[in-house]
C-alpha cells in the first residue's frame, strides 16, 4: 500500500471523525432541539474529535515515512552478511546501491550477483508488508484516538476551547519549522565538517594554498591524499564578488538616485518594476548569458586591445553578477533615500545648495548607514550566488588577482565537489560540508551585520 | 583690512560676487551628477533588453525544426521476414534499414561507405522509431510504399536555420559539401522544410538535440512546484498567523523572527547542502525525486512566504479584530472568519512571488541529485527527473550546436512561467488589494 493511499485514508478517517464527534455530541445532549444546552456549537466536537484523530495518525504516519528506508535497509542488509565473512564496507556500500537501483526499477535484476538480488526481492517483500502495516497502525492510532474523545465527549466539555488550544499548537508548530531548519542545516554541515576537520587539520584548510581535492579519491596511492588548502577558493570567491559590486555598487546607487530624486513619477512606475526584472531573472539564465554572450565578447575585446582573457574568466562571471545585483542594490537604496525626511532637504535647498549638492552632501549621508547596510546584504548575496559562477567561471583553484584570468569559488567547488556519484566518507565529499560551513558562516555575518546597521540607522526618524 | 584676502566675504555684494562666480561650475556637476543617474537607469534597461533579446534571438527558432520527407516501402523482408506479423517482431526490426533504402533510392548514385554514412546522417535516429510506430499502429502498411515526413538531423536543421555559415571551411561547420548538396537537392523538391516543433514539447531528454525536448523537465518542475506549494503554503501561512495574531512577546517568539530573517538570506546552495545530508543520507530518501525537491525548496521559500503573509496580516485593521471580539468570536474564530480573508489576497501573492523563486531556483537541486539524464517524463514525486533551470543548465553545457538553440528555447518556457506568475501576482494586488 503506497503512502499516498494512507495518508488519504487518513484524510478520510478525519472526516468521518468529524461525523462521529457532530452527532456524539448531539445524541448526548438528547437531539437537536436541545444543541443549547451543549457548551460549544456541536462542530467544534467534530473538529476537536477530528484533530484529536488526525494528530497521531499522521506523527505516526511521518515517522514511518521517514525512517521506513533506513530500518528496512538495515534489516536487508543483516541477512546479506548473515553466514558470510563480514563484508568490507566498501564492497557493501556498492551492494547497497545495486541493491537500490534494482528495487527502484532502473537497473534490471539479471545484471546484479545472486544475494543482491536475493536482498532486493525480500526489500520488496518487506516493503510490501511495511506498506500494510504502516496503514494499520496509523489509522489505529487515529481510531483508537477518535474513540477516547467520543467517550469524553459530554454538554459541560469546553470543546471549542480545547479545539483552539490544539488549533494553537499546531501554528506553534508551523513557525517551529524555521528554527528546526536552522538547526538542521547547523547541526548537518557541523557534524560533516567536523568529520573533514578530524581528517584534514584546520591549518591546511585555512591556510593552505594548494586545493586540489580529486586526487583523494585514489585512496591506496603513496601521497595521494589530496590537498585541502582553501585559500585560492576564499581569494577567488573575493575577486568574483569585488567584479560584481565595482559594477552594482555604482549603478545601482546611481539608479536609486535618479529615480528617487530626478525622474518624474510616471517614468519612475515605468522604469523601477523594469529594472527589478533583472532580480527575477533566475540565475541560470544569467549563467549561460555569461558563457555564451559576455564572455566571447570580453575575448574579442581583449584580443583586439592585446589581452588575452581566459575563456572563463572571473571578469565575465562578476560582471554579469554584478547585472543581476544591481536592482539588489537600486530597491534597498531607494528605500533608505525616500525614508530621508523631506525637511532635511528643504533645509539645504534653503542655505542655497543645488540639487546635487544637496544629495552628495545631506541625502546620501543621512541614508549612508542604510545603503552600507544594503550593500553588505549584496556582498552576502554575491558571495552565496551559484549557479552562475559555476557556469561561468573556472574549476581551477588559481591564486590570483587578475580578473582576466579563471579563478574558481567556494561554491562552484561544493558542487563540484558533490554532484555525481559520491561516498560520505571521503574527505572529497566532507570538504564540499566545510566548504559550506564557510559560506553559511560568512553569509551569516554580513547578513547579521547588515540588519544590525539597518536597524539602527532607521531609528533615527521614528 | 582687506575683507576678501582672508576668503572671508563681509558685505552681501561680495557673497553675489563669489557665489555667481562659482555658479557655473556647480550647475555644470549638477548636470554632471543628474547624467550619471540616466546613464545608470539607461544601462540597467539595456542589460535588459540586451538580456531578453539575445535569449529571444536565439532561442525562437526553436519552434521550427527541419524534417525531410522520404518515400519509404515498408519492405516485408526486413521487417518481418518470417512472416509472424507478431507485435513483438515488429518492435525488433530493423527499421533504420528502411531509412537507409529510402536514402539510397532518392540519391542512387552516392557510393562506397564513408559517403553513404553521410547520406544517412542526414536524418534523424529517431525516424526508426517513427517508423516502427507507425507499423505497429498498422500492420498492413508492410508491403506497401507511403510518402513520410521524418525528423532530420540536427546539422541539417542548424544549416536550414541559417546557424550554420556555408562559407566556412568544411571541416568547421559538421556538414560536408555533399551533405550541403543534398540538403539542397532535397530542398529544391521542396522535401526538406522546416515545420513547427511539435517534439520540443511533447518530448523528454535527449542526446541528439532534434529529439530534446522540455516535457520531462516541465512535469518535474511542476511536481517538484506542486509539493513546496502543498507544503510551505499551510505552513508559511500558519506561522505567520501564529507569529502576527497569537504569539506573546516573549524570547522563544524573538528567536522565531530572527531566525526567519536570517533563513531568507542564507545562500541556497545551503538548503543543497541540508536537503543532501539530511534527506537523502539520514533518512535514506531517493535521489533525484521531486519529492526531497518539493522538501528542500519548502524550506527555502518558507520565510519568503511567511514575510509576505505577515506584512498582509499586519495590514488589516485592528478595528476588524476589535469588532469581531466584540462580537464575542474568540481570537481564533476572527482570525479565520474575518482577518484571514481580507489579507488572503496579499497572502496569496506572497505564495506565488515564492512559487517563482522556486522554480527558478537550480543550485539546490544540483546537491540532491535532479541533474540526472533523464529521458522519461516522470509519472510521480518518487520517480527521478529534473527540473526546467536544470535542464537549461544541462543543455548549455553541451557541445553541440542544436543544443544552444534548445537552450534558449527552454529559457524562453521558463520565462514565460515566471511571467505568467509574476503577472498573476500583480493582478491579485491590484485588483483584490484593499486599502484601509
Amino acid at each position: 500500500m503506497s503512502p499516498s493511499i494512507v495518508l488519504l485514508l487518513i484524510v478520510a478517517l478525519a472526516v468521518l471523525a468529524f461525523q462521529v464527534g457532530k452527532a456524539r455530541a448531539i445524541a448526548v445532549v438528547g437531539g437537536h432541539r436541545e444543541v443549547r444546552n451543549l457548551h460549544s456549537l456541536p462542530g467544534h466536537y467534530g473538529l476537536l474529535t477530528a484533530m484529536w484523530c488526525a494528530i497521531p495518525a499522521l506523527f505516526v504516519f511521518v515517522a514511518w515515512v521517514a525512517f521506513q528506508d533506513n530500518v528496512l535497509t538495515r534489516l536487508v542488509t543483516a541477512q546479506l552478511a548473515e553466514g558470510q565473512q563480514p563484508i568490507p564496507a566498501a564492497q557493501m556500500s556498492l551492494m547497497l546501491n545495486d541493491l537500490r537501483n534494482v528495487v527502484a526499477g532502473s537497473l534490471p535484476a539479471s545484471s546484479v550477483t545472486e544475494p543482491v538480488r536475493l536482498a532486493a526481492a525480500e526489500f520488496v517483500r518487506l516493503k510490501r508488508i511495511a506498506g500494510f502495516s504502516l496503514a494499520g497502525v496509523a489509522l489505529g492510532a487515529g481510531i483508537l484516538a477518535l474513540l477516547w474523545v467520543r467517550a469524553r465527549i459530554r454538554p459541560d466539555l469546553r470543546a471549542r476551547n480545547e479545539y483552539e488550544r490544539l488549533v494553537e499548537w499546531a501554528l506553534f508548530a508551523c513557525s517551529a519549522v524555521a528554527v528546526l531548519t536552522t538547526v538542521g542545516i547547523v547541526l548537518s554541515i557541523v557534524f560533516e565538517a567536523g568529520r573533514f576537520f578530524s581528517i584534514v587539520p584546520f591549518t591546511e584548510f585555512f591556510f593552505g594554498t594548494n586545493w586540489s581535492p580529486q586526487m583523494a579519491i585514489r585512496a591506496d596511492q603513496i601521497g595521494s591524499s589530496g590537498a585541502f588548502g582553501a585559500v585560492p577558493l576564499f581569494v577567488g570567491t573575493l575577486l568574483i564578488s569585488l567584479v560584481a559590486m565595482v559594477v552594482a555598487v555604482p549603478l545601482g546607487l546611481f539608479s536609486a538616485i535618479y529615480l528617487a530624486e530626478y525622474a518624474a513619477p510616471k517614468l519612475r512606475r515605468v522604469v523601477k518594476p523594469l529594472l527589478e526584472v533583472l532580480a527575477g531573472v533566475p540565475t541560470v539564465v544569467y549563467g549561460f548569458f555569461a558563457v555564451t554572450t559576455i564572455g566571447p565578447m570580453l575575448r574579442t575585446i581583449g584580443e583586439s586591445m592585446g589581452l588575452t582573457v581566459a575563456g572563463e574568466s572571473a571578469l565575465a562571471a562578476g560582471l554579469v553578477m554584478g547585472i543581476m545585483i544591481i536592482p539588489f542594490v537600486s530597491s534597498l537604496a531607494d528605500d533608505m533615500i525616500t525614508a530621508v525626511p523631506q525637511s532635511l532637504r528643504d533645509g539645504a535647498y534653503a542655505l542655497g545648495a543645488t540639487r546635487s549638492e544637496t544629495i552628495r552632501q545631506v541625502v546620501l549621508r543621512a541614508a549612508l548607514p542604510g545603503i552600507v547596510g544594503g550593500i553588505l546584504l549584496a556582498v552576502s548575496r554575491a558571495i552565496g550566488e551559484t549557479m552562475i559562477v559555476v557556469m561561468a567561471a573556472g574549476l581551477a583553484a588559481n591564486m590570483t588577482f587578475n580578473p582576466l584570468e579563471a579563478v574558481t569559488t567556494v561554491t562552484v567547488q561544493i558542487v563540484t565537489l558533490l554532484v555525481g556519484d559520491q561516498e560520505f566518507d571521503s574527505p572529497k565529499t566532507l570538504a564540499a560540508f566545510a566548504l559550506g560551513l564557510m559560506l553559511f558562516l560568512v553569509t551569516l555575518l554580513l547578513n547579521v551585520i547588515a540588519l544590525y546597521v539597518v536597524r539602527k540607522y532607521r531609528e533615527q526618524y521614528e | 583690512m582687506n575683507s576678501t584676502s582672508n576668503g572671508v566675504p563681509r558685505t552681501a555684494a561680495e557673497t553675489q560676487v563669489r557665489v555667481r562666480a562659482g555658479l557655473a561650475r556647480r550647475y555644470r556637476a549638477e548636470r554632471r551628477f543628474r547624467a550619471y543617474g540616466l546613464a545608470a537607469v539607461a544601462l540597467g534597461i539595456s542589460f535588459v533588453v540586451f538580456l531578453f533579446g539575445t535569449v529571444l534571438s536565439q532561442g525562437l527558432s526553436v519552434l521550427r525544426q527541419g524534417y525531410v520527407q522520404l518515400d519509404i516501402i515498408y519492405d516485408p523482408e526486413v521487417i518481418d521476414p518470417a512472416g509472424t506479423r507478431l507485435p513483438d517482431d515488429l518492435a525488433v526490426a530493423d527499421y533504420q534499414a528502411l531509412v537507409r533504402a529510402a536514402l539510397r533510392e532518392r540519391f542512387p548514385d552516392v557510393e562506397g561507405r564513408p559517403a553513404l554514412r553521410e547520406l544517412y546522417g542526414l536524418v534523424s535516429s529517431a525516424a526508426s522509431v517513427e517508423l516502427q510506430k507507425r507499423v505497429t499502429a498498422d500492420p498492413g502498411l508492410i508491403g506497401q510504399r507511403q510518402r513520410v515526413t521524418l525528423l532530420a538531423d540536427d546539422t541539417v536543421d542548424m544549416l536550414l536555420k541559417g546557424k550554420v555559415s556555408r562559407s566556412a571551411p568544411e571541416d568547421e561547420r559538421r556538414l560536408s559539401d555533399a551533405q550541403v548538396a543534398w540538403v539542397d537537392a532535397l530542398r529544391a523538391d521542396g522535401a526538406l522544410q522546416l515545420r513547427f516543433n511539435r517534439a520540443f514539447f511533447t518530448n523528454g531528454d535527449s542526446r541528439d538535440p532534434e529529439q530534446a525536448g522540455v516535457r520531462g523537465a516541465v512535469v518535474g518542475s511542476f511536481l517538484t512546484l506542486l509539493i513546496t506549494l502543498l507544503l510551505s503554503f499551510p505552513i508559511g501561512v500558519g506561522a505567520a498567523v501564529y507569529l502576527e495574531e497569537f504569539a506573546p512577546r516573549n524570547r522563544i517568539t524573538d528567536i522565531i523572527e530572527v531566525n526567519i530573517n536570517n533563513l531568507a538570506a542564507v545562500p541556497s546552495i545551503v538548503f543543497g547542502l541540508l536537503g543532501l545530508a539530511m534527506f537523502i543520507s539520514f533518512f535514506g530518501m531517493p535521489r533525484s525525486a521531486p519529492l526531497v525537491g518539493g522538501l528542500v525548496l519548502t524550506l527555502l521559500t518558507l520565510p519568503t512566504v511567511i514575510i509576505a503573509s505577515r506584512a498582509a496580516l499586519k495590514a488589516v485593521p485592528p478595528s476588524i479584530r476589535e469588532a469581531a471580539l466584540g462580537m464575542g468570536a474568540s481570537r481564533w474564530q476572527t482570525v479565520v472568519h474575518h482577518v484571514l480573508p481580507l489579507a488572503m489576497p496579499g497572502v496569496l501573492t506572497g505564495a506565488i512571488i515564492g512559487m517563482a523563486r522556486a522554480l527558478g531556483e537550480s543550485a539546490p537541486l544540483l546537491m540532491i541529485g535532479m541533474v540526472a539524464f533523464i529521458v522519461e517524463v516522470p509519472a510521480g514525486a518518487l520517480d527521478p527527473s529534473t527540473v526546467l533551470p536544470v535542464q537549461v543548465f544541462l543543455w548549455s553545457d553541451l557541445p553541440e550546436r542544436g543544443f544552444v538553440e534548445r537552450t534558449s528555447g527552454a529559457i524562453i518556457v521558463l520565462l514565460l512561467f515566471l511571467i505568467v506568475m509574476n503577472a498573476t501576482a500583480v493582478v491579485l494586488r491590484n485588483k483584490f488589494e484593499k486599502r484601509w
